[in-house]
Protein backbone atom coordinates (compact mmCIF):
# COMPACT_ATOMS: atom_id res chain seq x y z
CA UNK A 1 0.00 0.00 0.00
CA UNK A 2 1.56 3.62 -0.82
CA UNK A 3 1.85 6.19 1.67
CA UNK A 4 -0.03 8.66 2.08
CA UNK A 5 2.98 11.51 2.32
CA UNK A 6 4.92 11.83 -1.13
CA UNK A 7 8.54 12.37 -0.70
CA UNK A 8 8.44 16.15 -1.07
CA UNK A 9 6.17 16.70 1.69
CA UNK A 10 8.13 14.73 3.89
CA UNK A 11 11.60 16.50 2.67
CA UNK A 12 9.50 20.23 3.32
CA UNK A 13 8.23 18.91 6.86
CA UNK A 14 11.36 17.75 8.11
CA UNK A 15 12.71 21.38 6.57
CA UNK A 16 10.30 22.63 8.82
CA UNK A 17 11.33 20.25 11.86
CA UNK A 18 15.34 21.57 10.97
CA UNK A 19 14.36 25.00 11.15
CA UNK A 20 13.56 24.56 14.87
CA UNK A 21 17.14 24.38 15.70
CA UNK A 22 18.53 25.75 12.79
CA UNK A 23 18.64 29.45 11.85
CA UNK A 24 21.12 29.48 8.89
CA UNK A 25 19.19 28.93 5.77
CA UNK A 26 15.84 30.60 4.66
CA UNK A 27 12.90 30.00 2.19
CA UNK A 28 11.31 31.58 -0.51
CA UNK A 29 7.65 30.21 -1.23
CA UNK A 30 6.01 30.13 -4.61
CA UNK A 31 2.42 30.25 -4.51
CA UNK A 32 2.09 26.26 -4.57
CA UNK A 33 1.76 23.72 -2.21
CA UNK A 34 4.65 21.69 -3.35
CA UNK A 35 6.17 20.65 -0.29
CA UNK A 36 4.65 21.54 3.06
CA UNK A 37 6.92 24.92 3.02
CA UNK A 38 4.01 27.02 3.02
CA UNK A 39 4.15 26.16 7.28
CA UNK A 40 7.47 27.08 7.40
CA UNK A 41 6.57 30.76 6.83
CA UNK A 42 3.71 30.28 9.58
CA UNK A 43 6.45 28.75 11.85
CA UNK A 44 9.03 31.12 10.83
CA UNK A 45 8.45 34.33 9.61
CA UNK A 46 11.35 36.14 9.80
CA UNK A 47 13.00 33.69 7.48
CA UNK A 48 10.76 33.05 4.94
CA UNK A 49 8.84 34.85 2.32
CA UNK A 50 6.37 34.83 -0.01
CA UNK A 51 7.12 35.54 -4.07
CA UNK A 52 3.66 34.45 -5.61
CA UNK A 53 3.09 33.12 -9.23
CA UNK A 54 6.84 34.15 -10.36
CA UNK A 55 9.15 31.67 -10.58
CA UNK A 56 11.66 34.02 -12.46
CA UNK A 57 11.65 36.90 -9.83
CA UNK A 58 12.24 33.80 -6.81
CA UNK A 59 15.01 32.56 -8.62
CA UNK A 60 16.68 35.66 -9.28
CA UNK A 61 15.47 37.15 -6.01
CA UNK A 62 17.39 34.11 -4.34
CA UNK A 63 20.36 34.37 -5.96
CA UNK A 64 20.78 37.83 -4.48
CA UNK A 65 20.25 36.95 -0.96
CA UNK A 66 22.93 34.63 -1.62
CA UNK A 67 25.25 36.96 -2.52
CA UNK A 68 24.48 38.43 0.98
CA UNK A 69 25.44 35.00 3.07
CA UNK A 70 22.00 33.51 3.09
CA UNK A 71 21.62 29.63 2.07
CA UNK A 72 18.11 29.91 0.45
CA UNK A 73 15.63 27.23 -0.15
CA UNK A 74 12.79 27.44 -2.98
CA UNK A 75 10.51 25.29 -3.84
CA UNK A 76 7.97 24.50 -6.85
CA UNK A 77 7.23 22.24 -9.66
CA UNK A 78 10.28 21.59 -11.39
CA UNK A 79 8.83 22.46 -14.64
CA UNK A 80 8.31 26.15 -13.18
CA UNK A 81 11.86 26.12 -11.70
CA UNK A 82 14.04 24.13 -14.42
CA UNK A 83 12.13 25.70 -17.60
CA UNK A 84 10.07 28.80 -16.41
CA UNK A 85 13.20 30.38 -14.84
CA UNK A 86 15.49 28.38 -16.41
CA UNK A 87 17.98 30.94 -17.24
CA UNK A 88 17.93 32.55 -13.75
CA UNK A 89 19.10 28.91 -12.77
CA UNK A 90 21.62 29.16 -14.76
CA UNK A 91 23.22 32.13 -14.82
CA UNK A 92 22.03 33.73 -11.44
CA UNK A 93 22.32 30.27 -9.37
CA UNK A 94 25.10 28.13 -11.27
CA UNK A 95 26.87 31.01 -12.40
CA UNK A 96 27.45 32.83 -9.78
CA UNK A 97 27.77 29.44 -7.78
CA UNK A 98 25.19 30.52 -5.71
CA UNK A 99 24.06 28.95 -2.09
CA UNK A 100 20.65 28.33 -3.02
CA UNK A 101 18.63 24.56 -3.41
CA UNK A 102 16.24 24.31 -5.95
CA UNK A 103 12.89 22.12 -4.82
CA UNK A 104 11.50 20.81 -7.93
CA UNK A 105 8.48 18.84 -7.47
CA UNK A 106 6.39 16.90 -9.80
CA UNK A 107 8.60 14.79 -12.00
CA UNK A 108 8.34 12.42 -14.22
CA UNK A 109 5.70 9.90 -15.60
CA UNK A 110 4.19 9.35 -12.03
CA UNK A 111 3.06 13.06 -11.44
CA UNK A 112 -0.11 11.21 -13.74
CA UNK A 113 -3.35 12.89 -13.89
CA UNK A 114 -2.21 16.67 -13.92
CA UNK A 115 -0.42 15.82 -17.37
CA UNK A 116 1.91 17.20 -19.93
CA UNK A 117 2.11 20.80 -18.64
CA UNK A 118 3.08 19.92 -14.69
CA UNK A 119 4.57 16.75 -15.89
CA UNK A 120 8.69 17.46 -15.67
CA UNK A 121 10.44 15.16 -17.97
CA UNK A 122 13.41 16.74 -19.17
CA UNK A 123 14.12 18.14 -15.86
CA UNK A 124 17.29 16.05 -15.62
CA UNK A 125 18.40 17.05 -18.80
CA UNK A 126 19.11 21.08 -18.55
CA UNK A 127 19.86 21.22 -15.40
CA UNK A 128 22.73 18.34 -15.62
CA UNK A 129 24.10 20.82 -18.16
CA UNK A 130 24.73 23.58 -16.25
CA UNK A 131 28.15 24.24 -14.46
CA UNK A 132 28.56 23.78 -10.60
CA UNK A 133 24.95 22.19 -10.25
CA UNK A 134 24.88 19.51 -8.17
CA UNK A 135 21.35 17.13 -9.06
CA UNK A 136 20.13 14.74 -6.14
CA UNK A 137 16.72 12.75 -6.43
CA UNK A 138 15.21 10.46 -3.86
CA UNK A 139 13.66 7.20 -4.17
CA UNK A 140 11.55 7.04 -1.44
CA UNK A 141 10.33 8.94 1.79
CA UNK A 142 13.24 7.48 4.23
CA UNK A 143 15.75 9.18 1.33
CA UNK A 144 14.02 12.09 1.44
CA UNK A 145 14.24 12.54 4.90
CA UNK A 146 18.16 12.17 4.76
CA UNK A 147 18.52 14.39 1.63
CA UNK A 148 16.91 17.03 3.67
CA UNK A 149 19.51 17.83 6.17
CA UNK A 150 22.50 17.29 3.43
CA UNK A 151 20.77 19.73 1.69
CA UNK A 152 20.78 22.08 4.27
CA UNK A 153 24.48 21.50 5.39
CA UNK A 154 25.27 21.68 1.32
CA UNK A 155 26.77 24.39 -0.02
CA UNK A 156 26.68 25.96 -3.86
CA UNK A 157 23.53 25.48 -6.35
CA UNK A 158 22.01 21.89 -5.59
CA UNK A 159 18.38 20.71 -7.33
CA UNK A 160 16.84 18.29 -5.57
CA UNK A 161 14.05 16.20 -7.74
CA UNK A 162 11.08 15.59 -6.28
CA UNK A 163 8.26 13.32 -6.67
CA UNK A 164 4.66 13.98 -6.63
CA UNK A 165 3.01 11.11 -5.20
CA UNK A 166 3.49 8.84 -2.42
CA UNK A 167 5.71 5.56 -2.66
CA UNK A 168 5.92 2.81 0.26
CA UNK A 169 9.22 3.25 2.16
CA UNK A 170 12.40 1.32 0.78
CA UNK A 171 14.97 2.03 2.68
CA UNK A 172 15.68 1.26 6.28
CA UNK A 173 15.26 4.81 8.21
CA UNK A 174 17.74 3.49 10.99
CA UNK A 175 20.53 2.64 8.98
CA UNK A 176 20.39 4.52 5.85
CA UNK A 177 22.98 6.71 5.20
CA UNK A 178 23.35 9.53 1.94
CA UNK A 179 26.65 10.25 0.85
CA UNK A 180 26.51 13.14 -2.05
CA UNK A 181 28.08 11.64 -5.01
CA UNK A 182 27.89 7.75 -4.39
CA UNK A 183 25.85 5.50 -5.61
CA UNK A 184 23.97 3.14 -3.16
CA UNK A 185 24.58 -0.55 -3.79
CA UNK A 186 20.95 -1.83 -3.09
CA UNK A 187 21.73 -5.33 -4.78
CA UNK A 188 24.49 -7.67 -4.91
CA UNK A 189 23.44 -10.94 -6.32
CA UNK A 190 25.71 -11.21 -8.79
CA UNK A 191 28.06 -10.12 -12.03
CA UNK A 192 25.25 -10.84 -14.68
CA UNK A 193 24.59 -7.35 -14.99
CA UNK A 194 24.00 -4.33 -13.79
CA UNK A 195 20.58 -2.20 -12.99
CA UNK A 196 21.41 1.42 -12.07
CA UNK A 197 18.28 3.54 -11.07
CA UNK A 198 17.45 6.58 -9.40
CA UNK A 199 14.16 8.30 -8.01
CA UNK A 200 10.95 6.31 -7.54
CA UNK A 201 11.85 3.63 -10.29
CA UNK A 202 14.23 1.92 -7.41
CA UNK A 203 10.90 -0.26 -6.04
CA UNK A 204 9.77 -1.48 -9.59
CA UNK A 205 14.02 -2.13 -10.35
CA UNK A 206 13.92 -4.48 -6.83
CA UNK A 207 11.47 -5.85 -7.79
CA UNK A 208 13.33 -7.12 -11.23
CA UNK A 209 15.91 -7.95 -9.62
CA UNK A 210 13.90 -10.84 -7.90
CA UNK A 211 12.20 -12.13 -10.67
CA UNK A 212 15.35 -11.65 -12.87
CA UNK A 213 17.25 -13.77 -9.84
CA UNK A 214 14.59 -16.76 -10.22
CA UNK A 215 15.36 -16.72 -13.82
CA UNK A 216 18.95 -17.37 -13.06
CA UNK A 217 20.06 -13.88 -13.84
CA UNK A 218 21.38 -12.12 -10.88
CA UNK A 219 22.30 -8.69 -10.88
CA UNK A 220 23.81 -5.38 -9.36
CA UNK A 221 21.34 -3.00 -8.45
CA UNK A 222 22.77 0.43 -7.60
CA UNK A 223 20.50 3.37 -6.33
CA UNK A 224 22.39 6.62 -8.46
CA UNK A 225 20.98 8.73 -5.91
CA UNK A 226 23.15 11.61 -6.76
CA UNK A 227 22.46 12.82 -10.30
CA UNK A 228 25.18 14.83 -11.03
CA UNK A 229 28.36 14.61 -10.48
CA UNK A 230 27.96 10.85 -11.60
CA UNK A 231 29.80 8.51 -9.31
CA UNK A 232 32.04 7.26 -12.54
CA UNK A 233 33.63 4.64 -10.16
CA UNK A 234 30.60 2.93 -9.43
CA UNK A 235 29.61 3.06 -13.01
CA UNK A 236 33.08 2.07 -14.31
CA UNK A 237 33.60 -0.45 -11.71
CA UNK A 238 29.85 -2.26 -12.79
CA UNK A 239 30.89 -2.14 -16.34
CA UNK A 240 33.63 -3.80 -15.87
CA UNK A 241 32.71 -6.54 -12.88
CA UNK A 242 29.25 -7.07 -14.88
CA UNK A 243 30.02 -6.30 -18.66
CA UNK A 244 26.46 -5.25 -19.13
CA UNK A 245 24.25 -1.66 -17.48
CA UNK A 246 20.59 -1.43 -17.64
CA UNK A 247 19.41 2.15 -16.51
CA UNK A 248 15.76 2.94 -15.57
CA UNK A 249 14.75 6.41 -14.79
CA UNK A 250 11.47 8.75 -14.39
CA UNK A 251 12.85 10.77 -16.91
CA UNK A 252 13.27 11.69 -20.95
CA UNK A 253 15.58 8.98 -21.99
CA UNK A 254 17.20 12.30 -23.62
CA UNK A 255 20.37 13.35 -21.22
CA UNK A 256 18.75 12.13 -17.91
CA UNK A 257 20.64 9.38 -16.14
CA UNK A 258 20.98 6.69 -18.55
CA UNK A 259 22.84 8.87 -20.93
CA UNK A 260 25.28 9.83 -18.44
CA UNK A 261 25.89 6.37 -17.65
CA UNK A 262 25.79 5.74 -21.30
CA UNK A 263 28.74 9.03 -21.69
CA UNK A 264 30.81 7.51 -19.51
CA UNK A 265 30.69 3.38 -20.03
CA UNK A 266 31.48 4.65 -23.85
CA UNK A 267 34.37 6.89 -23.52
CA UNK A 268 35.92 4.47 -20.63
CA UNK A 269 34.92 1.11 -20.46
CA UNK A 270 32.49 0.57 -23.20
CA UNK A 271 30.13 -2.51 -22.46
CA UNK A 272 26.26 -2.77 -23.65
CA UNK A 273 23.64 -0.11 -22.37
CA UNK A 274 20.31 -0.33 -21.92
CA UNK A 275 18.13 2.87 -21.36
CA UNK A 276 15.04 2.90 -19.61
CA UNK A 277 13.13 5.79 -19.68
CA UNK A 278 10.46 7.88 -21.03
CA UNK A 279 10.78 7.82 -25.11
CA UNK A 280 10.88 11.13 -27.04
CA UNK A 281 7.30 12.61 -26.02
CA UNK A 282 5.11 14.55 -23.43
CA UNK A 283 3.53 12.94 -20.15
CA UNK A 284 -0.29 12.87 -20.45
CA UNK A 285 -3.08 12.23 -17.77
CA UNK A 286 -3.80 9.01 -16.65
CA UNK A 287 -2.73 6.22 -14.10
CA UNK A 288 1.27 6.43 -13.81
CA UNK A 289 1.04 2.53 -13.73
CA UNK A 290 -0.46 2.75 -17.15
CA UNK A 291 1.85 5.50 -18.29
CA UNK A 292 4.90 3.19 -17.25
CA UNK A 293 3.37 0.26 -18.88
CA UNK A 294 3.27 2.37 -22.20
CA UNK A 295 6.17 3.67 -21.89
CA UNK A 296 7.78 -0.07 -21.55
CA UNK A 297 9.10 1.24 -17.94
CA UNK A 298 7.01 -1.47 -15.88
CA UNK A 299 8.59 -4.30 -13.90
CA UNK A 300 7.64 -6.66 -16.58
CA UNK A 301 9.43 -4.21 -19.03
CA UNK A 302 12.61 -4.12 -16.97
CA UNK A 303 12.68 -8.06 -16.19
CA UNK A 304 12.67 -8.29 -20.10
CA UNK A 305 15.03 -5.88 -20.90
CA UNK A 306 17.59 -6.95 -18.49
CA UNK A 307 17.09 -10.46 -20.18
CA UNK A 308 17.85 -9.27 -23.68
CA UNK A 309 20.89 -7.45 -22.30
CA UNK A 310 22.75 -10.34 -20.69
CA UNK A 311 21.97 -12.49 -23.96
CA UNK A 312 23.87 -9.59 -25.61
CA UNK A 313 26.11 -8.99 -23.15
CA UNK A 314 26.76 -13.09 -24.44
CA UNK A 315 27.07 -12.95 -27.73
CA UNK B 1 35.18 53.68 4.72
CA UNK B 2 33.05 56.02 6.20
CA UNK B 3 29.47 56.89 6.41
CA UNK B 4 27.71 58.11 3.38
CA UNK B 5 27.66 61.39 2.55
CA UNK B 6 24.41 62.84 1.03
CA UNK B 7 24.23 66.32 1.68
CA UNK B 8 27.11 68.01 -0.89
CA UNK B 9 28.72 71.05 -1.58
CA UNK B 10 29.52 73.04 -4.30
CA UNK B 11 33.18 71.93 -4.31
CA UNK B 12 31.68 68.32 -4.41
CA UNK B 13 29.94 68.82 -7.12
CA UNK B 14 32.83 70.27 -9.13
CA UNK B 15 34.95 66.88 -7.76
CA UNK B 16 32.00 64.75 -9.50
CA UNK B 17 31.76 66.70 -12.67
CA UNK B 18 35.23 66.14 -12.64
CA UNK B 19 35.64 62.47 -11.97
CA UNK B 20 32.77 61.54 -14.02
CA UNK B 21 34.85 62.77 -17.11
CA UNK B 22 37.60 60.54 -16.36
CA UNK B 23 34.45 58.11 -16.15
CA UNK B 24 33.45 58.69 -19.52
CA UNK B 25 37.62 59.42 -20.99
CA UNK B 26 38.18 55.60 -19.41
CA UNK B 27 35.37 54.14 -20.98
CA UNK B 28 36.08 55.37 -24.51
CA UNK B 29 40.00 54.60 -24.32
CA UNK B 30 38.40 50.96 -22.74
CA UNK B 31 36.33 49.80 -25.40
CA UNK B 32 38.34 51.51 -28.13
CA UNK B 33 41.52 49.30 -26.97
CA UNK B 34 39.12 45.90 -26.54
CA UNK B 35 37.63 46.59 -30.07
CA UNK B 36 33.89 45.93 -28.63
CA UNK B 37 32.27 47.20 -25.85
CA UNK B 38 29.30 49.39 -25.46
CA UNK B 39 29.79 52.91 -25.35
CA UNK B 40 26.13 54.51 -25.76
CA UNK B 41 24.78 53.29 -22.52
CA UNK B 42 28.11 53.46 -20.74
CA UNK B 43 28.29 57.34 -21.56
CA UNK B 44 24.33 57.98 -20.68
CA UNK B 45 24.68 56.49 -16.85
CA UNK B 46 28.17 57.88 -16.01
CA UNK B 47 27.21 60.98 -14.09
CA UNK B 48 25.16 58.70 -12.03
CA UNK B 49 27.40 55.97 -11.17
CA UNK B 50 30.63 58.09 -10.54
CA UNK B 51 28.16 60.28 -8.44
CA UNK B 52 26.91 56.83 -6.44
CA UNK B 53 30.92 55.43 -6.01
CA UNK B 54 32.27 58.69 -4.86
CA UNK B 55 29.76 60.45 -2.83
CA UNK B 56 27.04 58.70 -2.25
CA UNK B 57 27.86 54.61 -1.35
CA UNK B 58 28.99 53.23 1.88
CA UNK B 59 31.52 51.17 0.40
CA UNK B 60 35.53 50.10 1.25
CA UNK B 61 37.67 49.56 -1.56
CA UNK B 62 39.93 47.72 1.18
CA UNK B 63 37.20 45.38 1.82
CA UNK B 64 34.67 44.70 -0.83
CA UNK B 65 33.15 41.76 0.64
CA UNK B 66 32.31 44.28 3.78
CA UNK B 67 28.77 42.82 4.72
CA UNK B 68 27.31 45.84 5.56
CA UNK B 69 28.15 47.94 2.56
CA UNK B 70 25.88 49.36 0.18
CA UNK B 71 25.23 47.22 -3.01
CA UNK B 72 25.15 48.45 -6.75
CA UNK B 73 23.82 45.74 -9.40
CA UNK B 74 24.39 47.26 -12.57
CA UNK B 75 21.17 45.28 -14.38
CA UNK B 76 21.99 46.65 -17.64
CA UNK B 77 25.61 45.15 -17.54
CA UNK B 78 26.81 45.87 -21.03
CA UNK B 79 27.12 49.71 -19.27
CA UNK B 80 30.14 48.02 -17.43
CA UNK B 81 32.88 50.12 -18.98
CA UNK B 82 31.09 53.09 -17.18
CA UNK B 83 31.15 50.81 -13.51
CA UNK B 84 34.98 49.38 -13.96
CA UNK B 85 36.21 53.21 -14.35
CA UNK B 86 34.83 53.76 -10.97
CA UNK B 87 36.10 50.70 -9.64
CA UNK B 88 39.29 51.57 -10.42
CA UNK B 89 39.80 54.94 -9.88
CA UNK B 90 38.01 54.36 -6.33
CA UNK B 91 40.68 52.04 -5.61
CA UNK B 92 39.04 48.55 -5.76
CA UNK B 93 42.05 47.29 -8.42
CA UNK B 94 44.60 48.38 -10.10
CA UNK B 95 43.34 51.02 -13.00
CA UNK B 96 45.63 49.09 -15.16
CA UNK B 97 43.10 46.38 -15.63
CA UNK B 98 41.43 48.82 -17.52
CA UNK B 99 43.50 48.19 -20.57
CA UNK B 100 42.40 44.56 -20.37
CA UNK B 101 38.30 44.55 -21.09
CA UNK B 102 37.50 41.40 -22.82
CA UNK B 103 40.56 39.90 -22.92
CA UNK B 104 41.29 36.30 -22.52
CA UNK B 105 41.84 35.35 -18.50
CA UNK B 106 40.99 39.68 -18.19
CA UNK B 107 39.79 40.47 -14.82
CA UNK B 108 37.05 42.52 -16.72
CA UNK B 109 34.88 40.67 -18.66
CA UNK B 110 32.58 41.92 -21.26
CA UNK B 111 29.96 41.88 -18.83
CA UNK B 112 29.74 42.18 -15.04
CA UNK B 113 31.58 39.00 -12.79
CA UNK B 114 31.69 38.67 -9.29
CA UNK B 115 34.09 36.32 -9.48
CA UNK B 116 36.74 38.02 -11.35
CA UNK B 117 36.13 41.60 -10.50
CA UNK B 118 36.65 43.11 -7.20
CA UNK B 119 33.43 45.11 -6.23
CA UNK B 120 31.04 43.56 -8.24
CA UNK B 121 28.07 42.47 -5.81
CA UNK B 122 26.80 40.15 -8.59
CA UNK B 123 27.23 39.16 -11.84
CA UNK B 124 24.67 40.53 -14.64
CA UNK B 125 24.30 41.16 -18.29
CA UNK B 126 21.44 39.08 -19.08
CA UNK B 127 18.80 41.95 -18.74
CA UNK B 128 15.76 42.35 -16.82
CA UNK B 129 17.37 40.00 -13.73
CA UNK B 130 19.05 42.46 -11.86
CA UNK B 131 16.02 44.40 -10.18
CA UNK B 132 15.01 40.57 -8.61
CA UNK B 133 19.03 39.90 -7.23
CA UNK B 134 18.47 43.81 -5.77
CA UNK B 135 15.56 42.80 -4.12
CA UNK B 136 16.88 39.44 -2.84
CA UNK B 137 20.22 41.70 -1.27
CA UNK B 138 17.28 43.83 0.71
CA UNK B 139 15.37 40.89 1.95
CA UNK B 140 18.65 39.37 3.13
CA UNK B 141 18.89 42.95 4.79
CA UNK B 142 15.88 42.17 6.51
CA UNK B 143 16.32 38.73 7.72
CA UNK B 144 19.55 40.00 9.12
CA UNK B 145 18.49 43.01 10.71
CA UNK B 146 20.36 45.54 8.84
CA UNK B 147 19.93 48.93 6.83
CA UNK B 148 22.56 48.95 4.23
CA UNK B 149 20.91 50.57 0.48
CA UNK B 150 20.87 48.30 -2.76
CA UNK B 151 20.83 50.41 -5.66
CA UNK B 152 20.42 48.99 -9.42
CA UNK B 153 20.59 50.59 -12.68
CA UNK B 154 18.68 49.64 -15.39
CA UNK B 155 18.09 50.57 -18.90
CA UNK B 156 14.50 51.79 -20.53
CA UNK B 157 14.45 49.49 -22.99
CA UNK B 158 15.08 46.88 -20.69
CA UNK B 159 12.12 47.39 -18.65
CA UNK B 160 10.36 45.46 -22.10
CA UNK B 161 11.24 42.79 -20.01
CA UNK B 162 8.75 41.27 -17.77
CA UNK B 163 10.76 39.95 -15.02
CA UNK B 164 11.50 43.53 -13.79
CA UNK B 165 7.56 43.66 -13.23
CA UNK B 166 7.69 40.78 -11.08
CA UNK B 167 10.98 41.85 -9.39
CA UNK B 168 8.75 45.94 -9.07
CA UNK B 169 6.22 43.88 -7.44
CA UNK B 170 7.71 41.98 -4.70
CA UNK B 171 9.63 44.85 -3.97
CA UNK B 172 6.53 46.85 -3.13
CA UNK B 173 4.84 43.65 -1.20
CA UNK B 174 7.61 43.30 0.61
CA UNK B 175 8.39 47.52 1.44
CA UNK B 176 11.67 47.18 0.78
CA UNK B 177 12.34 50.71 1.90
CA UNK B 178 16.18 51.09 1.07
CA UNK B 179 15.76 49.98 -2.50
CA UNK B 180 16.60 52.44 -5.16
CA UNK B 181 16.13 51.42 -8.99
CA UNK B 182 17.57 53.82 -10.93
CA UNK B 183 16.58 53.46 -15.00
CA UNK B 184 18.58 55.25 -17.24
CA UNK B 185 15.82 56.55 -19.58
CA UNK B 186 18.64 57.58 -22.84
CA UNK B 187 15.30 56.87 -24.66
CA UNK B 188 17.23 54.32 -27.13
CA UNK B 189 17.89 50.78 -27.48
CA UNK B 190 19.94 48.52 -30.16
CA UNK B 191 17.66 49.09 -32.95
CA UNK B 192 16.30 52.63 -32.75
CA UNK B 193 14.42 54.64 -30.37
CA UNK B 194 12.74 52.88 -27.37
CA UNK B 195 9.47 54.38 -28.45
CA UNK B 196 9.36 53.34 -31.97
CA UNK B 197 10.50 49.60 -30.76
CA UNK B 198 7.62 49.01 -28.06
CA UNK B 199 7.41 52.04 -25.94
CA UNK B 200 7.57 51.70 -22.02
CA UNK B 201 6.00 54.90 -21.21
CA UNK B 202 4.35 56.13 -18.83
CA UNK B 203 7.10 54.94 -17.11
CA UNK B 204 6.32 56.73 -13.70
CA UNK B 205 3.08 56.01 -13.92
CA UNK B 206 4.07 51.97 -14.06
CA UNK B 207 6.20 52.39 -11.02
CA UNK B 208 3.92 54.36 -8.93
CA UNK B 209 1.30 51.13 -9.77
CA UNK B 210 3.54 48.40 -8.25
CA UNK B 211 3.91 50.83 -4.90
CA UNK B 212 7.00 52.81 -5.78
CA UNK B 213 8.08 56.62 -5.09
CA UNK B 214 8.84 58.38 -8.00
CA UNK B 215 11.93 60.58 -8.46
CA UNK B 216 12.44 62.03 -11.92
CA UNK B 217 15.10 63.72 -12.51
CA UNK B 218 18.15 65.00 -15.33
CA UNK B 219 20.76 62.78 -15.64
CA UNK B 220 23.89 65.17 -16.64
CA UNK B 221 23.37 67.58 -13.90
CA UNK B 222 25.39 66.26 -10.85
CA UNK B 223 23.48 68.64 -8.40
CA UNK B 224 20.04 66.81 -9.56
CA UNK B 225 21.68 63.21 -9.61
CA UNK B 226 22.85 64.54 -5.62
CA UNK B 227 19.48 65.50 -4.76
CA UNK B 228 17.90 62.84 -6.03
CA UNK B 229 19.54 60.22 -4.58
CA UNK B 230 19.86 61.83 -0.75
CA UNK B 231 16.12 61.95 -1.49
CA UNK B 232 15.61 58.20 -2.32
CA UNK B 233 17.14 57.47 0.97
CA UNK B 234 15.24 59.51 2.61
CA UNK B 235 11.89 58.08 1.59
CA UNK B 236 10.19 54.77 3.26
CA UNK B 237 9.23 53.26 -0.04
CA UNK B 238 11.47 51.73 -2.60
CA UNK B 239 12.31 54.63 -4.91
CA UNK B 240 12.78 54.74 -8.57
CA UNK B 241 14.73 57.32 -10.40
CA UNK B 242 13.96 57.65 -13.47
CA UNK B 243 16.83 59.75 -15.10
CA UNK B 244 16.71 61.37 -18.27
CA UNK B 245 19.69 61.20 -20.72
CA UNK B 246 21.13 61.60 -23.34
CA UNK B 247 22.81 57.75 -25.16
CA UNK B 248 26.62 58.63 -25.92
CA UNK B 249 26.64 61.20 -24.13
CA UNK B 250 29.32 63.83 -24.22
CA UNK B 251 30.42 62.50 -28.00
CA UNK B 252 28.42 64.21 -30.50
CA UNK B 253 28.57 62.29 -32.87
CA UNK B 254 27.83 59.33 -31.07
CA UNK B 255 24.65 60.59 -29.07
CA UNK B 256 21.35 59.47 -29.44
CA UNK B 257 22.77 57.49 -32.16
CA UNK B 258 21.57 53.82 -31.42
CA UNK B 259 25.04 52.92 -34.22
CA UNK B 260 26.99 53.14 -30.89
CA UNK B 261 24.96 51.20 -28.64
CA UNK B 262 27.63 48.20 -29.19
CA UNK B 263 30.20 49.58 -31.43
CA UNK B 264 34.29 50.45 -30.54
CA UNK B 265 35.39 53.71 -31.58
CA UNK B 266 38.71 53.42 -34.14
CA UNK B 267 42.01 55.48 -32.92
CA UNK B 268 40.91 58.59 -34.71
CA UNK B 269 37.27 58.56 -33.13
CA UNK B 270 38.83 58.30 -30.03
CA UNK B 271 41.18 60.77 -29.97
CA UNK B 272 38.25 63.30 -31.12
CA UNK B 273 35.96 61.72 -28.38
CA UNK B 274 38.77 62.34 -25.66
CA UNK B 275 39.02 65.38 -26.49
CA UNK B 276 35.15 66.59 -26.76
CA UNK B 277 35.22 64.77 -23.19
CA UNK B 278 37.80 66.82 -21.77
CA UNK B 279 36.50 70.40 -23.25
CA UNK B 280 32.72 69.23 -22.61
CA UNK B 281 32.92 68.04 -18.52
CA UNK B 282 29.68 67.36 -17.35
CA UNK B 283 26.52 70.17 -18.21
Amino acid sequence: MAKTIADRHIFGNELCEIGKTRKDFVVLNADTKACNLEKFQDMFPDRAFTMGIAEQDMVATAAGMATCGDKVFLSTFAVFATMRACEQVRTFVCHTNANVTILGTHTGLQVGGDGATHAAVEDVGITRTFPNMTIIQPSDGVSAKALAHAAVDFRGPLYVRLHRNAVPDFYDPETFKFEFGKAITVREYGTDLTIISSGIMLQKCADAAEILKEKGINVRLLDMMTLKPLDEEAVLKAAKETGAILTVEDHSVINGLGAAVASVVVQNQPVPVKIIGIPDRFGESGDPELLYRDCHMDTASIVEEAAKLVEKKKA
Amino acid sequence: MGASRFYFTEDDVKRLEEQAVQTRQDIISMITKAGAGHPGGSLSASDMITALYFHVMNIDPKNPQWEDRDRFILSKGHSCPALYSCLARRGFFDPEELDHLREYGAMLQGHPDMHTTPGIDISTGSLGNGLAVAVGTQLSAKVHGKDYMTYCMLGDGELQEGLVWEAAMSAGHHDLNNLVAIVDCNGVQINGWVNDIMTVEPIGDKWRAFGWKVVEVNGHNMKDILTALHTAKTMRHPVVILMRTVKGRGVDFMEDDSGWHGKAPSQAEMQTALSQIEKGGVV
